[in-house]
């Protein structure tokens, strides 16, 4: 127990997967908000959304199946590798 | 004692006693200080994001500024369609993430000593420094423009404040049938496409409040720098007859006693004279030595943001040498600023930093409702070392819309509390 306690006070750092999520992200919250929480009600907020649903939007953005004003644009700047990463970290935030 | 005079002189102790508070090392309960320079879109997205992903690192924020002014969306405070308390912000947000934001202004920095000079509060210390100056004028460069911009008689309004409100006045008084007469300087400058969306929503309020009046744009590049297409189809479909624009124009000079901007090929007369700089980073590079290229701008390492100059700086925003088709937008800044952070956390750590992929958007309004945009995504080049548009991303907007220019607010709420709340 004590040994666990102590672990758990010690930051460790974050997975790189979760690493990579997170920075990728980041760049987002210039319109989705910060962690994808969106300050409005035009702008879909991230945070919490299903991993999935969020790879399936990027992928259909990507390949113009969704129409779009912008993210047809954004999407194709990423590899699927680096859209699971992103996908995964907003699917884990706080709504 | 008046109640007012012991308010004022509790805040001044306050005001001390948590400055005395700074001086020195980092306190016992943090594991190392981060100095922030600047609380532009780039030192406040630094300052949060920071505390955001190491609560353990002292970030203090050095801003000369009680108050945030946003330049984007101030060209519609100039037009009228929102006004100066719309575009301003506080900076208790970034306190309540526990940053300590000093409202000083640095004067120098000693890099070896890893030190920050305080106007008034001293010598702060740092383990690592974020300098995010944003730009300033070469006001030398064209003759005689101090002395006229101090009477009032031309005025930049590039940095959003006192100037933006001051040609919001002088755009209301001119006379039905004036020349409002802009001139652009050579790119790069920053925000490229703010120029040419400043002519357009001038003309929209002219074309309601004074329909005889012109928007007359003289610009040092040979063409639009930014969405020029979308831009010169707006021009032609709202604005016949009330813009006139022309390349190639470069002002080398002010005449205040005939309102004349004197170019390099021509002198042309205005009733307001809005003529926009030459630009490089802020003064406060100058001083530290960050500047590196063309004596203006501070090239960076892109993995980290750390000045290619001064170890242990990292450099944000405007004020740095732009990648390959980055803009000196509020976007960049704020995404410059978590690569930034995401490196100092790692190297506060011990650890390499990876390099962030980052992305930009930009919304320019058109009229009073209707915006367009670009987009770009910037991945790190291992060969080229640097960030480079990926290929196949980005671009601009199919064409003006309502929908775009609600994107746009949207956008600038987003970005502002992302740096600021």
């Amino acid at each position: 127990m004590l040994v666990l306690a102590a672990a758990a006070l010690v930051a460790t750092p974050i997975a790189a997967q979760d690493l990579q999520g997170r920075n990728l992200a980041a760049s987002c919250a210039i319109c989705h908000g910060t962690e994808g929480r969106s300050v409005t009600k035009d702008m879909v907020p991230l945070a919490g959304l299903p991993r999935e649903h969020i790879v399936r939007q990027m992928q259909d953005f990507k390949s113009g199946k969704r129409p779009a004003t912008v993210m047809h644009q954004i999407a194709k700047g990423y590899t699927e590798a680096q859209i699971e990463a992103m996908a995964g970290w907003f699917a884990a935030q706080k709504r | 004692m008046k109640r007012r005079d012991f308010l004022k002189l509790a805040g001044a102790a306050a005001g001390a006693s948590s400055l005395a508070e700074l001086a020195g090392c980092a306190g016992a309960s943090y594991k190392a200080r981060v100095v922030v320079v600047g609380g532009g879109f780039g030192g406040a997205t630094a300052a949060k994001y920071l505390r955001l992903w190491d609560s353990a690192i002292e970030v203090v924020l050095v801003e000369r500024a009680s108050l945030f002014t946003s330049c984007p969306l101030s060209n519609l405070v100039l037009a009228g369609f929102t006004a100066m308390d719309k575009i301003r912000q506080s900076y208790d947000g970034l306190r309540r993430h526990g940053v300590k934001v000093a409202n000083d202004e640095a004067t120098a920095i000693d890099a070896a000593k890893k030190i920050v000079r305080l106007e008034r509060g001293g010598d702060l210390s740092y383990d690592r420094l974020v300098v995010s100056p944003g730009v300033d004028f070469s006001f030398d460069e064209i003759q005689d423009y101090e002395p006229a911009m101090k009477a009032g008689k031309v005025l930049h309004a590039w940095k959003a404040g006192p100037q933006t409100v001051d040609l919001r006045r002088q755009l209301e008084q001119m006379r039905d049938g004036g020349v409002f007469l802009m001139s652009i300087p050579p790119a790069p400058y920053r925000c490229p496409p703010g120029p040419y969306e400043r002519a357009s929503v001038v003309a929209d309020y002219f074309k309601r409040a004074k329909p005889r009046a012109k928007v007359l744009v003289l610009d040092a590049n040979p063409d639009i720098t930014s969405k020029a297409g979308l831009f010169k189809t707006a021009w032609k479909d709202l604005y016949g007859g009330i813009i006139e624009y022309r390349g190639n124009c470069k002002a080398v000079g002010i005449d205040a006693a005939t309102m004349t901007v004197k170019c390099e090929v021509e002198d042309v007369r205005g009733d307001v004279l809005n003529v926009i700089p030459p630009q490089g980073a802020g003064d406060i590079a100058r001083q530290a030595g960050l500047i590196t290229t063309n004596n203006r701008w501070c090239d960076v390492d892109w993995r980290t943001m750390e000045s290619k100059a001064v170890p242990g700086v990292h450099v944000l925003g405007d004020a740095t040498l732009s990648g390959p088709a980055m803009p000196k937008s509020a976007s960049m800044a704020s995404n410059h600023a978590k690569i930034a952070a995401a490196a100092i956390v790692e190297i506060l750590a011990g650890r390499t930093p990876a390099p962030v992929q980052i992305l930009n958007t930009c919304y320019s309004f058109v009229s009073e409702k209707e915006a367009i945009r670009v987009s770009s995504v910037h991945a790190w080049d291992d060969k080229d070392r640097t960030l480079k548009a990926v290929p196949g991303s980005g671009g601009v907007s199919a064409a003006r819309s309502e929908a775009e220019g609600g994107y746009a607010w949207s956008w600038a709420r987003n970005i502002w509390a992302d740096s600021l709340a």
